[in-house]
């Protein structure tokens, strides 16, 4: 059963007030509030068992090895990786598709072939491939999207030849919140034998992901847009690519043998580990999906889907609002303006009321371009969000447009 | 009068609002009635550029005093470049660089001018500075 009294209850920044009002979080697209079984893991870590981990003889650093690679399985799990060799740890979703960009790059992409994005991508999955392209002579294109932001498969599959070598699209666009039909886009990259990565940054914390399903060849998400703590994030990657592609960063813990004549590398996962990973922060995120486990993604896929077509019937009857993104396919985010209004005023004035929402870009640029517009305002949900909530927003809004009208 | 001096009077103005959205509701006043600022002068190098709103600042020195002129896609941006630009409007470069920044403190803005928040308005207080440093190196040597 989904319990929300009881699942706001377990995130104690949510009791605070915010300039004398209560605080209304809807920022969660740009990150999302810790409960408290995560919050004491940390504290309990460094408490208890804080040491190195792979490195120590000793008890703590087996205890916190343990730990670690415990999270790694339940990553695993949740995503339905083959294997734990497939669950690299890096900084977050930008770290992972620079991985892929750098590693896979290296490998497998030379002059003249091609690399495609979509036009409504994060700039993290705009830039690597950008600075790839640039390394190695090959070309970047650009799927384009409909004037709601939603992807052009014709326009997608005509794209498609024997030069292509990667399709990178985002599985939730972040700047509007919607989902892209990933399943066409990989099958039909696959027919031509072009691989595909996957930025899951804005899906996994709403969707269930089955990367077997899927048959996408990375897939990349962070820890702290689903409940972990900061500065860690997941690449999964097929086994026989990861294995065929060279390290990304050189260190510790990713080599098996040194000398000044020649270096073994590890094998996977850690040959893509260099240097002591964030893993407080990944033991962490094992927790984190402890909690989605808890409540069960398909009820928190479900919960969310209804406050958000709540949420647009409540923003869509205010005269005067505009939303971007419109589509059937979406999840837990809207991007709005008021017309007339500039997204920054609007925002300022929600925060005067306790209400936190993201204003600009979104760190997608080109979306804002195709919108024809410098930027949005963003409330994007989470687990803990209600429909009150929604109507405080509302409420919100209405006061901000006759305040700056 | 001097830079203290129009501070001290905003305040004294911004000082009988007791809430925040009175003080925003003036502000945003304000910065309605802000000069028109020419479009031809929105130029790429008058602009500078916020995450969240853009600001754009133009400046001409005569008899040894400095006249800014400017303008913001938003308008609470907006009404605090008119509350600078009475404060630092017709200034010499001595006085502006001499001039301490305490309204925007007193009178409950201060959020405004927080870096973080990336609205073009801390930018836009270093370029005012700028131009003043600039024009007395170029006039007044």
């Amino acid at each position: 059963m989904f319990e929300i009294d009881k699942i706001r209850n377990n995130f104690p920044i949510l009791s605070q007030k915010v300039n004398g009002k209560d605080l209304i979080y809807l920022d969660n697209g740009a990150t999302t509030q810790k409960p408290k079984q995560v919050i004491e893991i940390i504290g309990n870590m460094y408490s208890e068992y804080n040491s190195n981990i792979h490195r120590g003889v000793h008890y703590l650093s087996n205890k916190s090895t343990e730990f670690y690679e415990q999270a790694r399985e339940t990553i695993r799990k949740f995503i339905n990786a083959t294997s734990t060799q497939e669950i690299i740890f890096t900084k977050g979703t930008t770290e992972a598709i620079n991985l892929v960009a750098f590693s896979f790059g290296e490998k497998f992409i030379h002059e003249n072939d091609e690399i495609i994005v979509a036009e409504t991508e994060h700039h993290s999955n705009i830039v690597p491939w950008q600075m790839l392209c640039k390394r190695k002579n090959a070309v970047l294109k650009v799927i384009p999207v409909d004037e709601n932001g939603e992807l052009q498969l014709d326009e997608y599959k005509k794209l498609l030849n024997k030069n292509t070598k990667l399709v990178a699209v985002a599985h939730v666009t972040n700047s509007v919140g919607i989902i892209n039909p990933i399943q066409k886009i990989i099958d039909e990259a696959h027919k031509t034998g072009a691989k595909v990565l996957i930025d899951g940054a804005q899906a996994i914390q709403h969707k269930k992901v089955d990367v077997q399903e899927f048959d996408c060849d990375f897939y990349a998400f962070s820890g702290h847009k689903m409940y972990a703590e900061n500065g860690i994030g997941v690449l999964y990657g097929k086994k026989e690519l990861l294995e065929e592609m060279p390290p990304y960063q050189g260190g510790g813990d990713m080599i098996k043998s040194v000398s000044f004549e020649h270096t073994e590398y590890a094998d996977l996962p850690l040959k893509f580990e260099a240097g002591t990973s964030s893993y407080v922060a990944a033991i962490s995120l094992g927790e984190a999906i402890n909690f989605i486990n808890s409540v069960g993604i398909e009820n928190i896929e479900k919960y969310e889907t209804d406050l958000l077509k709540y949420a647009e019937e409540k923003l869509s009857s205010i005269n005067g609002l505009t939303i971007f993104g419109k589509s059937e396919h979406k999840t837990s985010a809207i991007s709005f303006l008021l017309n007339g209004i500039h997204h920054y005023d609007t925002g300022m004035i929600l925060d005067k009321l306790g209400i936190a929402v993201r204003t600009g870009t979104h760190c997608a640029e080109p979306t804002m371009k195709h919108f024809g517009i410098t930027g949005t305002v963003r409330a994007s949900f989470a687990v803990y969000n209600t429909k009150e909530e929604v109507d405080k927003l509302r409420e919100g809004i209405l006061k901000a447009q006759k305040m700056l009208s | 009068m001097t830079t203290t001096d129009i501070q001290n009077e905003i305040v004294e103005e911004f000082s009988v609002f007791d809430d925040w959205m009175d003080r925003y509701e003036y502000l945003i006043e304000i910065g309605n009635t802000l000069e028109t600022y020419d479009d031809k002068n929105k130029t790429q190098s008058n602009l500078i550029q916020g995450c969240q709103s853009r600001v754009w600042l133009d400046a001409e020195y005569k008899e040894g005093k400095i006249y800014f002129t400017a303008d913001s896609d938003a308008i609470i941006t907006k009404g605090i470049i008119a509350l600078l630009i009475r404060v630092f409007f017709g200034k010499t470069p001595d006085e502006i660089l001499q001039t301490d920044l305490f309204f925007l403190d007193k009178i409950g803005l201060k959020e405004n001018l927080s870096p973080t928040r990336a609205n073009g308005l801390v930018s836009m207080i270093k370029n005012i500075n700028a131009y003043a440093q600039a024009f007395k190196a170029k006039y007044e040597k």
